[in-house]
């Protein structure tokens, strides 16, 4: 029988009820919201379940929420479960001050360069990453481009009139 | 007696014009400088660094249609000790920005830069933290072809300019305290 999303919910809420993690259903893909601190222990069930089997990491990115005051940060992981063909989405919320989530290389050695990435646009701490640096943008940048208080345009751009060029 | 075989006779083989000069019975007397720059402009050895779509108006540019080779620039060299011309067709992002500079400061003297297209030359529609905003901002660049990307006849046009340029140089101008302030000002020595 295939797996469907109520049955994960209910594994999810069977093991983790004390975490009351968070379900959501959106475009048709489920999205598990599990505190920070817990991400690994939920990530290992979900792997390591007979039933679950969720094996792949197939993205983990960040998205940067200003208006959400103490949870700014929201990492996310895409999981699939190649036998069943099931997709799923794994948030964790950060306050942008202290953004730190422990690293899943320990799981999926393909998040390595993942997270590193996500450090590199967002900013956020990776505890226990083997080699947390920058991986796509210059080594001396000294911000997180992609958090929303910095503009897209380059800010040291001098040569382009503003009027003319619509900034 | 008429010569069996004879050379050059084809009219449509276009010599370059003489330089100016006293010409007599087995001599001529021109400038060095004239003479320098004739042999330099007609024989540009250009180096590719083509990072996207204006590369590829370039590789049409030395194809056979265009014919780059017409003017002097039969042979590209992919290292830059061999070569007078860098041509950069593309986006230069910052991350690209340090090769570049290696690029330029492994030619030998006199070298010359082509900015190929919007991108090289200013950014282009990449107005973005991670796009350097024009290659003049690591290294000088010569001639400024625009276009998003130009059309091949716009790269000939630029080479043409380019020749021009050479063409015209002093031979003292890369030892003048003028150009070895220009490295100066972009760090190069």
């Amino acid at each position: 029988m295939a797996l469907t999303y109520e049955r994960i919910i209910q594994r999810l809420q069977d093991k983790f009820n004390e975490l009351s993690p968070g379900f959501e259903e959106t475009y048709g893909l489920l999205s598990v919201t599990v505190p920070a601190e817990d991400n690994l222990k939920v990530m290992q069930f979900l792997y390591d379940d007979e039933e679950l089997r969720f094996r792949f990491l197939t993205d983990l990115t960040a998205v940067h929420y200003p208006e959400r005051t103490d949870e700014e940060i929201c990492v996310v992981y895409h999981l699939h479960n190649l036998v069943d063909n099931v997709r799923l989405r794994l948030k964790v919320y950060v306050p942008v001050a202290k953004p730190d989530v422990f690293t899943a290389t320990r799981i999926f050695a393909g998040a390595n360069w993942m997270e590193r990435e996500t450090y590199d646009f967002f900013g956020v701490n990776f505890i226990g990453h083997p080699d947390l640096r920058r991986i796509l943008n210059v080594d001396d940048m000294d911000y997180f481009p992609m958090r929303k208080e910095y503009t897209l345009e380059d800010p040291q751009r001098t040569d382009k009139d503003d009027e003319m060029f619509g900034r | 007696m008429p010569r069996p075989v004879q050379y050059n006779t084809n009219d449509k083989v276009k010599l370059v014009d003489m330089p100016e000069g006293h010409m007599g019975e087995g001599f001529m007397a021109t400038s060095f400088d004239k003479v320098v720059g004739l042999a330099r402009k007609n024989s540009l050895w250009p180096l590719p660094f083509a990072t996207s779509c204006c590369g590829i108006e370039f590789m049409a540019t030395m194809g056979a249609d265009y014919d780059l080779a017409r003017f002097g620039s039969e042979r590209m060299g992919f290292t830059p000790r061999q070569c007078d011309m860098l041509l950069v067709a593309g986006t230069i992002a910052k991350k690209m920005a340090p090769i570049l500079r290696q690029v330029y400061v492994q030619m030998a003297e006199p070298r010359w830069v082509v900015a190929i297209g919007a991108c090289a030359s200013s950014g282009g529609i990449f107005d973005s933290y991670s796009v350097l905003q024009g290659i003049d901002q690591i290294i000088p660049v010569d001639v400024y072809v625009p276009g998003c990307p130009p059309r091949p006849e716009g790269i000939i046009d630029g080479i043409l300019k380019l020749q021009e340029l050479v063409g015209n140089e002093s031979l003292r101008r890369r030892h003048s305290d003028h150009y070895k302030q220009l490295l100066a000002g972009y760090g190069i020595q």
